[in-house]
């Protein structure tokens, strides 16, 4: 093998590295965002606790009984993490 | 009686915020992986110019039940004329019924449009109230983030101008979930705003 193939195999080798490693951290950022939204919407629920009136209904309406914004935060990060990003984090691997 | 029934204004402004927030979450994902990947999966195109195109749908009755004056009754007809516009342009590109890049303009200017809206119907100062400092916010917020979708027409493969794009639905989101009927904010709170809840 001459010299100079040698270095352009290595040279291809390394760039298949990167790319390998591009793809994986592209994938763990979209199976994280789901879970960092999740957090988003618990801290929130923890900062202020009385915009969860599940926790203390007595007396309210029906209306602020349904509305729970940081439960609708947590629900967008499970649905983004359970429908959406597996399938995304399957197909990076899986690009030409 | 009927307005015992209806939801208060917060709780539209937070089930937009909901859609906006993962409006956001799909196109960053979509920035990240690329559009080639992204369209792996037929159905994952359609995904925000659908969700789009619905919430402009779901502006028409906040437009009609949710508005008290003729300026805010044509800053929510804007915006929902625009949503649709925006996933309209969109979903005919998903479908490959439109082919030019340029379509990508059609988001640029519901941002320009919606910002213009935000910014001509909020009557009051910055610091009148909540709601006041948030349309303001959102009306230069929209207004700045144009740049990235107009950037997009032109560069379609930018991964900074789509995230971008995504940030500031995030950002909306995060402003709209900030919302309250009446409540002050920053400490300010004009006594012509009303009575502040919870």
């Amino acid at each position: 093998m001459s010299a100079d193939f040698a270095h352009r195999l290595r040279r291809h080798e390394d760039e298949a590295d990167a790319a390998a490693r591009s793809r994986a951290l592209r994938a763990r950022i979209v199976m994280a965002l789901g879970p960092a939204t999740m957090l988003g919407g618990v801290i929130w629920a923890v900062v202020q606790p009385w915009r969860l009136t599940l926790l203390h209904p007595h007396g309210q309406g029906a209306w602020w009984l349904v509305v729970e914004p940081p439960l609708y935060v947590i629900i967008v990060g499970l649905v983004f993490r359970l429908v959406i990003a597996p399938g995304v984090a399957e197909d990076i691997e899986e690009a030409p | 009686m009927i307005a015992g029934i209806m939801p208060q204004a917060e709780f539209v402004h937070w089930w937009f915020a909901t859609g906006f927030l993962m409006l956001g979450l799909v196109l960053f994902a979509e920035a990240l992986v690329g559009p080639e990947v992204w369209g792996m999966r037929p159905w994952r195109k359609y995904i925000w110019p659908g969700l789009c195109f619905v919430m402009g749908i779901f502006m028409w009755p906040v437009m009609t039940f949710f508005t008290n004056s003729a300026i805010h009754m044509v800053a929510h007809g804007s915006w929902a004329e625009f949503l649709m516009f925006c996933g309209a342009a969109e979903l005919g590109v998903a479908r490959g019924k439109l082919h030019s890049q340029y379509w990508r303009l059609a988001s640029s200017l519901a941002l320009i449009v919606s910002g213009t809206a935000f910014l001509v119907h909020e009557q009051n100062a910055w610091l009148f109230s909540r709601a006041a400092f948030l349309h303001h916010t959102a009306g230069w917020t929209a207004l700045v983030f144009a740049a990235f979708p107009l950037a997009l027409a032109f560069r379609p493969r930018s991964m900074f101008a789509a995230s971008g794009f995504a940030a500031f639905f995030i950002v909306l989101a995060v402003m709209l979930y900030c919302d309250r009927d009446i409540a002050p904010i920053f400490g300010h709170f004009s006594q012509f705003a009303g009575v502040p809840h919870r």
